[in-house]
């Protein structure tokens, strides 16, 4: 069952300038999320999970950053639109629920000013001021905001984290996207609120048949939230499973290094971590960039590794399942 | 990271000349102020006619417009303004540096104080410094002048007086900060002396902050001078200076203008050099001052 | 109602400071150059002279009881008589102030409707040559002394292109029929005298903008630099996410956030003003405070002073008051703070 693709990222390079020369972060993303898809991007904090969830919405800006590739949305690469065009995908076909609801608030504006301003933006057309008042105070009782009228008229610094978050959620939410691009939400929060934006966000995505790109460092969330998973490592993938697949038998050194590095609830065994840290971007290990830290390296690991499909929907980007060539995705 | 590990001191200098020349203006402004900086100090060297800097008279050359020999013309009683400009940097700077050497140690210690003592030091030393800071400046330098004899180094004590509050309150915001830090909670708790904490944990802290702000102050402070001078209340004739020289030329406008407008310009020079150089600091030591 | 307690705070500390200045004031004229009364009537005056008007100003008594004579006097407006006028200090400064208040006024209007849009303009098309003219420009106007743009302007606006006059505050023969106010704006604008008030802006060319050069440039430079901090906040990240125009993020989701630090130095930026109009009107021939500040402070003219320098102070107390509203009124968290501490 392969839902039709909403968004493709293919072959994604992106780079930025600083004083020590161009680090080169996406070293050639591919990803794809199917319509009414929920798929997670999990990697460690520096991989170029929130990198590439900025150029999906063409956030990333020149002449800092250098950006090439495709990004299909819809039977549109995103990357060739004009910046007026994007606008128009922006908050109404791909919505964002940041990671940071302290942060991305606007802090001298209220709560009611900034949902009104996106909610102004809907695709089919502008609302009269009393149907989108109606519409802002039904999205707040959506997120289960109880006194909706009241977060309407309150500025961020008066509403608990948790509320910030859902108030980001529902300005998400309020214009219908086809695609919900969610980093790391909650992260900010503590566990058990973070646990309740977790379910809300599941059972509205659900509820609505939305499209979900999850961007997280945490498996559990992944576990609980998505069909499919990307596992990321130093700005490419390493390995793409549905879900269940990817846990039950993780293929790529990085994946099951990963994987063995959470603490079990049962609390047997010792979590093992992965010796050595992120490469360094301005000079990048040639061919593999998890080689270093690998500890099944081998000489070939100096090339670009195949991408290997090693089960139905189960690719790895590893010499160590080469043994057959096997079809390259493009 | 490799090369933080191999060669620190060359990365370091590498990265600290990257940050500062980024913007080019810095470069300039370091340039700018290096130069002056060698012709005020070889002054009786480098200028044309060091005699002309105080009181001489020349009438068969006076008010001659700029060409050779006066680059920059000749003052109404026959004295080359280019010589007398860059004895009138002496003063510029002279004033600058007793000005921040007065105002700085005071601003910072009393900071220091008021950041690390909470209670009454704190209440005391910043509604005195909220005073300081509410009265105009120029106000300020214009009373005490009012009641000392108008010259250069009363001058330099009014600005000295209405100088120091800016760095009390720099560092005080620093201290106030500073003084929840793991070091500084360490410090106290193996019980090392206030003086040791605020002197040897602290006090280097705040200096990329005051040192950027003291090489922004010596371009206002410059600016002040120059205008204390230029309303009579300064340096006195005959010494140069460059702001009684525009007043002296504003009185021969338009014919003789190059005696006030070079001046002018060399006041901007100098102003324009420590900015550009305080802002090439900041972007180093990525302090907001 | 709880903003009403916010209000009264900023009052309550605005007379503070003002209290803090007189005290100020009071110790430099009064208790530094020795004895007033000699001061007063000079070395030739009698002892019997001396003994008198020590007693009349209150000299012979405490110090504190001499302060509350001093203040009584400020409140009333009574500054005593000017050694230099001969007149009472009081009747000097309204024939003198209102022209200087009415120069600093315009240019103050000046930083605001030229220097914050610069700024916005060079933040939105940051590193563009817009960007690097506006900054180039404006570095140039914060280094240069507000003297030197009032030389170098009326030398070429003034003699080299003739098209503004060289000094003065009206042509010769205009006098607006009333002197109201003093202001030249109110009083020919109340007397319908519109070519006074032409020929007066004509004349303020020059003046305001020599004075207010710095300011522009110092509320681009700030603005700009303000509005580049903002765009790097994740909020407006999330906003362009939201896919709000790049029109309304930069003139509302930017601007506000910016104008909460631009404000403040703004305000004190416009409070030096009055300073820097001594420079500028001495110049100009502007008929305002600023000769008459210099002469008292060379002639000792100590009531004089404490009233320049007391009206000075009171200038920067109001507009620093009005800033710390503004603020209140752009940043919800100050406003919303200072209600939780009142509360």
């Amino acid at each position: 069952m392969t839902p039709e693709p909403l968004l493709q990222i293919r072959d994604l390079h992106a780079s930025f300038v600083s004083y020590r020369g161009l680090a080169r972060v996406l070293n050639g993303v591919n990803l794809t999320v199917g319509r009414g898809e929920k798929v997670g991007l999990v990697g460690e904090t520096g991989c170029g999970k929130s990198l590439t969830m900025r150029a999906v919405l063409g956030l990333l800006q020149p002449p800092r950053a250098r950006v090439r590739g495709e990004i299909w949305f819809a039977g549109r690469n995103l990357l060739a639109l004009p910046s007026r065009e994007l606008e128009q995908i922006r908050g109404r076909e791909i919505a964002m629920i940041f990671q940071d609801p302290m942060a991305a608030l606007n802090p001298v504006f209220t709560i009611g000013d900034q949902l009104l301003d996106v909610i102004a933006r809907h695709p089919k057309g502008r609302p009269s001021a009393t149907e989108a008042w109606e519409r802002a105070l039904a999205i707040l009782r959506e997120v289960a905001l109880s006194d909706p009228e009241r977060v309407m008229r309150a500025y961020p610094v008066q509403l608990s984290g948790g509320m910030r978050q859902r108030v980001l959620i529902a300005m998400a939410l309020v214009n219908e996207p086809a695609l919900v691009i969610a980093d790391e939400p909650g992260t900010a929060l503590d566990v058990t609120i973070q646990e309740q934006i977790l379910l809300l966000m599941r059972s509205l995505v659900d509820a609505k048949g939305l499209s979900v790109l999850l961007i997280t460092h945490n498996l559990g969330v992944v576990r609980a939230l998505t069909d499919r998973v990307y596992v990321m490592y130093a700005g490419s993938i390493a390995e793409t499973a549905p879900t269940a697949d990817l846990f039950r038998t993780p293929k790529h050194p990085y994946t099951q290094g990963l994987l063995a590095s959470v603490p079990k609830l049962s609390g047997e065994g010792v979590p093992r971590g992965i010796e050595g840290m992120i490469p360094d971007y301005l000079a990048p290990p040639p061919g593999c960039r998890f080689a270093p830290r690998c500890p099944f390296a081998q000489p070939r690991c100096q090339q670009p590794p195949p991408w290997v499909t090693v089960d139905t929907d189960h690719q790895v980007a590893c010499v160590l399942y080469d043994a057959a060539p096997a079809p390259r995705l493009p | 990271m490799n090369a933080v590990a191999v060669a620190p001191a060359r990365e370091h200098l590498r990265r600290t000349w990257y940050a500062f020349s980024r913007n080019g203006g810095s470069v300039v402004g370091l340039g700018i102020v290096v130069a002056i900086v060698l012709l005020t100090t070889f002054a009786p060297w480098l200028t044309p006619f060091p005699r002309h800097a105080r009181a001489f008279t020349d009438f068969e050359h006076a008010g001659l417009p700029p060409g050779r020999p006066y680059a920059l013309g000749t003052d109404t009683i026959g004295r080359d303004i280019f010589t007398r400009v860059v004895f009138g940097y002496r003063f510029s700077l002279l004033l600058g540096v007793v000005v921040l050497t007065a105002a700085v140690p005071t601003g910072v210690l009393l900071g220091l104080l008021a950041g690390y003592y909470r209670g009454w030091p704190e209440t005391v030393i910043m509604r005195i410094t909220d005073i300081f800071l509410s009265i105009p400046p120029l106000a300020l330098a214009l009373a005490i002048m009012a009641v000392l004899q108008p010259n250069l180094q009363n001058a330099m004590l009014a600005v000295s007086a209405m100088w120091w509050p800016w760095y009390t309150r720099l560092v005080y915001g620093l201290v106030s900060s500073l003084r929840t830090e793991g070091y500084v909670q360490a410090a106290q708790i193996v019980g090392a002396s206030p003086a040791h904490i605020l002197l040897r944990e602290i006090l280097p802290n705040c200096l990329p902050a005051v040192l950027t702000k003291m090489t922004l102050d010596m371009a206002f402070v410059i600016l002040i001078g120059s205008s204390l001078s230029f309303l009579g209340l300064g340096v006195q004739p005959p010494d140069p200076d460059l702001g009684t020289m525009v007043a002296d030329g504003a009185k021969y406008m338009p014919d003789l203008w190059w005696i006030s407008v070079f001046p002018g310009l060399a006041i901007l020079v100098v102003v324009l050099g420590f900015s550009l150089l305080g802002d090439g600091l900041r972007d180093v030591f990525g302090v907001e001052v | 109602m709880r903003y009403s307690t916010f209000l009264i705070q900023r009052v309550l500390l605005s007379v503070l400071v003002l209290l803090g200045l007189s005290i100020l004031i009071f110790m430099i004229a009064r208790v530094i150059p020795g004895d007033p009364a000699r001061i007063a009537l000079g070395p030739l005056a009698s002892r019997s002279q001396i003994e008198a008007l020590r007693a009349q100003m209150h000299l012979d008594e405490p110090l504190y009881v001499q302060y509350a004579y001093y203040l009584a006097g400020l409140l009333r407006g009574d500054f005593g008589e000017s050694l230099y006028t001969h007149r009472a200090v009081a009747i000097d400064l309204r024939d003198l102030f209102p022209a200087t208040l009415e120069l600093v006024f315009y240019s103050g209007l000046l930083m605001v409707v030229i220097g914050v849009p610069l700024g916005i303009v060079a933040a939105v098309w940051r590193d563009r040559w817009v960007d690097h003219t506006v900054r180039l420009v404006s570095l140039a106007g914060v280094v240069t002394p507000a003297f030197v743009w009032a030389i170098v302007l009326m030398l070429v606006f003034a003699y080299a292109l003739g098209v503004l006059p060289v000094a003065g505050r009206l042509s010769p023969g205009l006098v607006p029929p009333s002197a109201a106010t003093g202001t030249v704006t109110l009083d020919a604008l109340l007397a319908g005298n519109l070519r006074a008030y032409l020929d007066f802006l004509r004349h303020l060319i020059l003046p305001s903008v020599s004075l207010s050069l710095a300011g522009v440039a110092q509320a681009a430079r700030l603005t700009r630099a303000s509005m580049v901090d903002v765009a790097g906040r994740p909020y407006i990240e999330a906003a362009r996410a939201f896919g709000i125009s790049e029109s309304r993020i930069a003139l509302k989701y930017m601007l506000k956030p910016s104008m909460i630090p631009t404000v403040t130095i703004l305000g004190l930026d416009f409070a030096a003003l009055l300073g820097n109009a001594f420079l500028v009107e001495s110049v100009f021939a502007w008929p305002g405070i600023a000769r008459y500040g210099v002469e008292v402070i060379l002639r000792k003219d100590l009531n004089a002073i404490v009233a320049v320098v007391m009206i000075m102070g009171l200038f920067f107390v109001v507009i620093n008051f009005c800033i710390d509203m503004l603020v209140g009124y752009l940043d919800p968290r100050i406003r919303l703070r200072q209600m939780e501490d009142a509360a």
